[in-house]
């Protein structure tokens, strides 16, 4: 087991961290998920969760804008700081949080309505003005490489869309509220492989201006999108652990645990 | 005989089974349907039976205006009380019912849909008859409301059940409120569903007689005051079925076949809505 917490990434010194998880453990009920997770996300870079299924992966990262929450006998422990806020604090705003730290899902999960309706939400809910919320409609489409695709069709519903236009709409959905950050759950993995790549272009184009965390069961996916990498396991009882972080180049070609390596190199897992 | 033989004779067997099951279940339906409309739609068609109200015994003619003014207004009545009710509770129930409340309010719904309807008509009785001391239409409307809304509520909790849960997440996800993705997303997403409740229940108060007949208790003049006793199709052909007058007979076969063609009406409306808006 480690006894130090995951060590900072380097390639920076004056690395700008916008979330800083430190020393999480998580809990469903009486079981374990998540012990003493620690993770350092650099601002506007792309950090990857790998890992088997079930190391906890997922569970991390929804600690980050609170949506365990929506479980019931959840507890999280530790420090998540977002700008240097504790957002486990109970007295975190969870609705601000949300509005910051936008989220991606696995599979597409556009409302059912129409493509406008769909991105304006957010905005109409912060009660912008009309003319505020066509102008971000439209950027937001535009930042997802949607707008040539739907201009015409705004009013259609949204679930005529094809999977991977779908899942961009969710991605401008969740530009519109202008987050800081944006968690991704395996955001790929309901996709074919060209709407998978229109996804890793999008988010090259996206960490100019956002901080990403990825959840991936693809390694390749890792490696090819991602800047930073933590690797996670679960331990002996069950629960996941941060086994190596650091830059995404370090973890795939020169891991320091054999752990990393084994999985990396398809040991196991 | 070869395996393969076996099977298509196998094949053929169960299908033919069937196929049987379907008709023993279908039969008695259109039979039934068949004779309302043989029996009935000759009444239905004689001048004056959307227009004049009931004549006096043993005099000929005279149409069920009464009734159906009556059947509008009761369970339109109906509707207002327990649309909304029913709605809202289900909406309670699917979204913040995972608890010792809501599992009490869904057994006390299991056991009002499982009460003979007559027991409406018993508490409609009880709770408005007795208190205001006559019959009325708003009596039999609040028996038909209670009888609605364990139908409307759990069609709405399972309309809502249906919506997957990444949609509440999408939205949470954004920053709304839990109440705003309730409204917003949830209810809007499952407003079919909703919608086929509700019309179901409309459909079945509208075909109920005996929570009728001690409430609304039956009124041949043409009245829309709800405070006044009224009559209804489904009293018509309660009670012109059982007279001796062969005149008022065919009026109740006709009466049962405008209720037939009413709720059937709500049932096709009803599905293509559901249909309009899934598409």
């Amino acid at each position: 087991m480690q006894t130090e917490i995951a060590p900072r990434p380097v390639a920076d010194a004056d690395a700008e961290i916008k979330l800083d998880a430190r020393h999480v453990n998580f809990f469903y009920g009486d079981f374990q998920a998540l012990e003493d997770a620690s993770l350092a996300v650099q601002a506007r870079r792309i950090t990857a969760l790998i890992g088997p299924s079930g190391c906890g992966k997922t569970t991390f990262l929804r600690i980050f804008n609170r949506m365990h929450d929506l479980t019931p006998s959840t507890r999280a422990t530790g420090e998540v700081l977002l700008d240097g806020h504790n957002v486990l604090d109970p007295d975190t705003d969870v609705i601000q949080l949300r509005r910051q730290v936008g989220m991606l899902f696995q599979r597409p999960n556009p409302f059912p309505k129409s493509i406008y309706d769909n991105v304006a939400y957010g905005p109409h809910m912060l009660g912008w003005s009309k003319s505020r919320i066509n102008d971000i409609v439209e950027q937001s489409l535009k930042d997802t490489g949607l707008w040539d695709e739907v201009q015409n069709r705004l009013r259609r519903s949204a679930l005529n869309l094809s999977g991977g236009q779908q899942q961009r709409l969710c991605l401008a959905r969740a530009l519109a509220v202008e987050p800081q950050v944006i968690l991704m759950d395996e955001p790929a993995s309901a996709l074919d492989p060209i709407a998978t790549l229109r996804i890793e272009e999008l988010m090259q184009d996206l960490k100019k201006r956002y901080t990403i965390v990825i959840v991936t069961h693809n390694m390749q996916q890792a490696s090819r999108v991602s800047d930073f990498t933590a690797f996670m396991l679960m331990n002996q009882r069950r629960a996941g652990e941060v086994i190596e972080f650091g830059p995404t180049d370090d973890i795939f070609n020169r891991p320091k645990e054999s752990r990393t390596e084994d999985y990396i190199t398809g040991r196991f897992g | 005989m070869s395996r393969p033989l076996v099977r298509i004779f196998l094949d053929r067997l169960v299908a033919a089974l069937i196929a049987l099951c379907v008709m023993v279940a279908a039969i008695p339906v259109l039979v039934l349907l068949l004779f309302v409309v043989i029996k009935g739609l000759p009444g239905l068609l004689t001048p004056g039976f959307f227009t004049d109200p009931p004549h006096p015994q043993g005099v000929p003619g005279g149409g069920v205006l009464n009734a159906i003014i009556g059947t509008l207004e009761i369970v339109g009545m109906a509707s207002l009380l327990a649309v909304p009710i029913g709605a809202l509770i289900g909406v309670f129930l699917s979204e913040y019912g995972r608890n010792r409340l809501g599992d009490t309010v869904r057994f006390i719904s299991d056991v009002l849909t499982g009460l003979p309807s007559i027991a409406f008509g018993i508490f409609g009785y009880t709770v408005v008859v007795l208190t205001t001391h006559h019959f009325s239409a708003i009596s039999a409307s609040v028996a038909l409301a209670v009888l609605m809304l364990p139908v409307i509520l759990r069609a709405t909790e399972s309309a809502l059940m249906l919506v997957p849960q990444a949609l509440r997440e999408a939205g949470l996800a954004l920053g709304a409120p839990s109440w705003r993705v309730t409204v917003e997303i949830v209810v809007p997403a499952a407003l079919g569903g909703i919608v086929t409740g509700a019309l179901l229940a409309i459909a079945r108060a509208a075909g109920e007689t005996a929570p009728l007949l001690f409430t609304a208790f039956g009124n041949e003049i043409v009245q829309s005051n709800p405070l006044q006793p009224m009559g209804a199709l489904a009293l018509t052909v309660f009670r012109n079925a059982l007279s001796p007058y062969q005149n008022l007979q065919d009026q109740a076969w006709a009466a049962a076949l405008l209720l037939v063609l009413l709720v059937a009406s709500a049932n096709i409306l009803a599905r293509l809505y559901v249909r309009r808006i899934q598409r």
